[in-house]
């Protein structure tokens, strides 16, 4: 189990991150999300121990670790470039975190052998690091990271240098392993889609600050800020005011019409900002709202739509070639995909 | 490492760098203004006053920027040549044209005296061609040191040109053709301004040695002297406040060449593009014969020298007066090297000499390189510039601020007399070698991923681990290739050699001017030969080493 509590951290004049707290269960698969420069990588350091925080504690395996090294926090750790020994074998890389345990030659080659054929590498001990593909890198990165039987498994960036035919079954690999040992995981990304496949929980980082943790489906289907709805999927911003509360959400008058969307701490007549999503808005000859389509996109199984009304240009997700351009449409809400969060003004 | 340790050791680092290379410059400084009693601007004034000494300096200045303007010339054009245009052969002239780098200084000089000398062999065939007893010219002045200096020194030019081009888009040529460009004009104005950090670098290489060149000025030099054969001159004359005057104009032009040379380089234009070596153009084209001929003709006339000093080891003493060729060979010249212990006792000197200074400097760079490994830290660019000092300054200068450190007992000033003992020699070969060492090692280590430590931390190696296990193993080729070059330098020493060596540390280079002296020739030529061969045979262990760990 990893515990984080209330953990800051500078670099000079810039606070990288800002009191952020984080628990990873046993045997959970975590990941840190956000773009760069939101302080994920250092929340990843702070718990390697290449960083030491400004205030807060980490604690691993209910161990204080906040003041001890990296070098006695033992994480295992695959980094963004892989940082494998150039110099040493493919089997000298997975065997360096062995030395100096109470194990005899044969028990740590053993160990060699079993952590390679983990991530099915078996039988390339003896090849140089440096001849092999970038996947295969990453996967002696990893079984470098396993050997010692680490309590925590740490991933920066673990799939961004690879080709994008690779990254994907790589990534459905990684998942299958983490989940099969058991290991409780923390790993860095910037995309989302590798964060929902191989995460059980997200944690989102903007500007260092700890927007929401939560399922995929909760960061999605419940962003607890604007922030976390604009950074997952695409939305469109509509001025609304809330009508009446509805179990588990709120019912919006916007755009002539009237929406449901998830909400919190809102009160009837409360101004606020009404965040859709593409697929909240579909076409319908008897919708209350009228607009012209401006500009049709083909993204696979729909049409990505962009209807001009009156101010607003709006997204829609419709059947394909189901609206010309220049044609007029009528929209009603589709009843999913809508989040409406108060105004200060 | 933590990062106290680091602190104290870069401090500890820092003390014994300004001990070896700082407080012996600032005590010859202090000489040069110091009587019998107090002080006084007294040399000063005779320096100035002199019309000699100006022109010593005058002499050193003129010649570095015309060995500047010859080698930099050669050497870009050469690069250049072998670089960019194909022709059958390329790869091999290539190499071909940078074996001069291997050569010491002094074997070079006098391959020439075996060449172009007055009793050499181009003047020996001129007089047999025209019948002639008298020696058609004198291979000496400002002329024979520059055509020393301009066929010696293109290599620095020419190495650093051929790095550059080796990460030059070639899709920049080609979209200068595209838009338009002829071939010359897209040299002109895309390759030769990308080129001019490696430029600049290159000229102030030149630059440098050539206000260091003491070999071919003193072999050479006859009545026309430059400062560094003027300031031996004059300390053998006695009059040392003056000779430390010298010192300090040298150091000056010196330093005043590094500057000059910054500006020249430029801020340093550094391509977006992915670096591929320019892939000549396959076809053959007008150039193909006329380039394959320039580049043959150089290299023939550049590696003739050497050729000649390979010749003439052969020759027998005494039997070679009048043809244009030596018509008896032997092999006596190199049993003599074996036979005799007082001719194989200065190898012995130079070689542990040479293998103490660099297996020393080694050490010393690598804890500096790991004390200096950050470069924003101020310790760490105090630690860099102290290392630069030994490159920039003339080896004549430190020959003489080491002569003038050690010659006094005063511990509490780190001074101890060293003079006359077997160990200030190779503490000036270290001194020399600090700089060749150093800043290849610590520029290596930059070039370190630094996520390789962590991970060595992460799987639990503790510092000492992580230096011997990862840091060292991965410095190594870098730290051979240098520690090669080091051992070279102080092996075929002779400027600094020629101020500090006692009889007990008489090096080879001395042996080979005293066996010239004596009209060894032949002698001297097998000990110029010998000395190339263990200076290749030390790159080429360097290499086996650098492609053994890469």
């Amino acid at each position: 189990m990893v515990v984080v509590e209330h953990v800051a951290k500078r670099f000079e004049e810039t606070a990288v991150v800002r009191d952020v707290s984080l628990t990873v269960a046993e045997g959970e698969v975590m990941a840190l999300l956000g773009p760069s420069g939101s302080g994920k990588t250092t929340m990843l350091r702070l718990i390697a121990g290449f960083e030491t925080p400004d205030a807060g504690r980490i604690i691993l395996a209910g161990r204080d670790v906040t003041g001890v090294s990296a070098v006695d926090r033992r994480c295992g750790m695959v980094f963004q470039h892989y940082a494998l020994f150039p110099h040493l074998s493919v089997g000298d890389n997975v065997a360096y975190g062995l030395a100096g345990r109470q194990m005899d030659g044969s028990a740590r080659m053993a160990r060699v052998t079993e952590a390679l054929a983990l991530v099915d590498l078996k039988g390339y001990a003896s090849r140089a690091v440096t001849a092999l593909s970038g996947g295969q890198q990453q996967r002696v990165a990893l079984a470098r990271a396993l050997a010692p039987e680490p309590a925590v498994l740490l991933l920066d960036e673990p799939l961004s240098n690879l080709d994008p035919s690779l990254r994907e079954r790589t990534r459905r690999e990684l998942r299958d392993l983490v989940r099969r040992i058991g290991i409780t995981t923390i790993l860095v990304t910037h995309e989302q889609e590798e964060a929902f496949e191989l995460a059980d929980r997200v944690a989102l980082l903007l500007n260092g600050v700890l927007e929401q943790v939560g399922s995929p489906e909760d960061l999605y289907g419940h962003p607890a800020t604007p922030a976390v709805a604009g950074f997952i999927g695409r939305v469109m911003h509509v001025p609304g005011t809330v009508t009446s509360i509805a179990d588990g959400g709120v019912v919006v008058r916007a755009l002539a019409t009237t929406v449901r969307a998830t909400g919190r701490a809102l009160e009837v007549g409360a101004k606020v900002d009404l965040l859709l999503r593409p697929e909240a808005l579909c076409i319908d000859p008897a919708g209350a709202i009228a607009g012209v389509v401006e500009h049709r996109r083909f993204v696979g199984a729909r049409d990505l739509l962009l209807v001009r009304c009156g101010e607003l240009d709006l997204e829609v997700l419709a059947d394909p070639l189901s609206a010309a351009v220049g044609s007029s449409v009528h929209l009603s809400p589709s009843g999913v995909g809508a989040h409406a969060f108060g105004t200060s003004a | 490492m933590t990062r106290s340790w680091r602190g104290y050791g870069a401090a500890v680092l820092l003390l014994i760098l300004g001990w070896l290379v700082l407080e012996p410059l600032l005590l010859v400084a202090l000489d040069a203004i110091r009587g019998s009693d107090g002080w006084t601007l007294d040399a000063v004034r005779a320096f100035v006053r002199e019309p000699n000494e100006w022109r010593a300096a005058w002499n050193s200045l003129w010649i570095a920027l015309a060995s500047v303007v010859l080698a930099g010339t050669l050497g870009t054009a050469l690069a250049l040549l072998t670089r960019l245009v194909h022709f059958p052969g390329r790869a091999l002239l290539g190499a071909l044209l940078a074996l001069p780098a291997v050569l010491p200084p002094l074997v070079g000089v006098v391959a020439f005296l075996f060449l172009y000398g007055e009793s050499g062999i181009i003047a020996r065939a001129v007089m047999a061609l025209t019948g002639t007893t008298e020696a058609p010219w004198r291979f000496e002045g400002a002329g024979a040191i520059l055509l020393i200096h301009a066929t010696t020194m293109y290599v620095y030019p020419y190495l650093l040109v051929r790095g550059a081009l080796a990460s030059f888009d070639p899709a920049l040529l080609e979209a200068a053709t595209a838009l338009g460009a002829s071939r010359w004009r897209a040299i002109r104005t895309v390759v030769l301004p990308l080129l001019r950090p490696a430029i600049g670098n290159g000229a102030l290489l030149v630059a440098l040695s050539s206000l260091a060149s003491f070999s071919a000025p003193y072999v050479f030099g006859g009545g026309f002297r430059v400062l560094p054969t003027q300031l031996i001159s004059t300390r053998l004359n006695g009059d040392i406040a003056i000779a430390m005057v010298e010192t300090l104009a040298l150091v000056v032009l010196a330093l005043v060449a590094v500057v000059l040379a910054s500006r020249l380089g430029g801020p340093g234009v550094r391509g977006a593009g992915k670096g591929l070596a320019p892939a000549p153009s396959r076809r053959r084209s007008a150039f193909t014969l006329p380039a394959m001929g320039v580049a043959l003709g150089a290299t023939g006339w550049l590696l003739l020298p050497h050729l000649a000093l390979l010749m003439v080891s052969f020759v027998p003493v005494g039997a070679w007066t009048t043809s244009a060729l030596p018509t008896a060979w032997t092999l006596t010249n190199y049993v003599v090297l074996v036979a005799e212990p007082s001719r194989w006792q200065p190898f012995a000197t130079s070689l542990w000499m040479a293998t103490f200074a660099a297996v020393a400097a080694a050490m010393f760079a690598v804890l500096v390189a790991l004390a200096a490994r950050d470069p924003r830290r101020r310790l760490s660019r105090w630690l860099e510039a102290f290392l630069a000092l030994p490159w920039a300054v003339p080896g004549t200068v430190y020959a003489i601020a080491l002569a003038t450190m050690f010659a006094r007992h005063q511990p509490l000033t780190g001074r101890i007399i060293l003079i006359g003992t077997l160990w200030l020699l190779p503490l000036a070969y270290l001194v020399r070698a600090l700089p060749i060492v150093g800043r290849a090692v610590v520029s290596a280590i930059r070039g370190l991923d630094p996520a390789l430590d962590e991970a060595a931390a992460s799987l639990g190696a503790r510092p000492w681990r992580v230096l011997w296990t990862v840091t060292l193993p991965l410095l190594g080729p870098a730290l051979a290739g240098a520690t090669a070059l080091a051992f070279v330098t102080g092996l075929g020493d002779f400027m600094t050699s020629v101020i500090l060596y006692t009889y007990d540390t008489r090096p080879v280079s001395l042996e080979i001017l005293g066996a010239i002296r004596q009209g060894e020739i032949g002698v001297a030529a097998a000990y110029g030969v010998v000395l190339a061969l263990i200076s290749a045979g030390a790159f080429l262990l360097a290499e086996r080493g650098r492609s053994r760990t890469a």
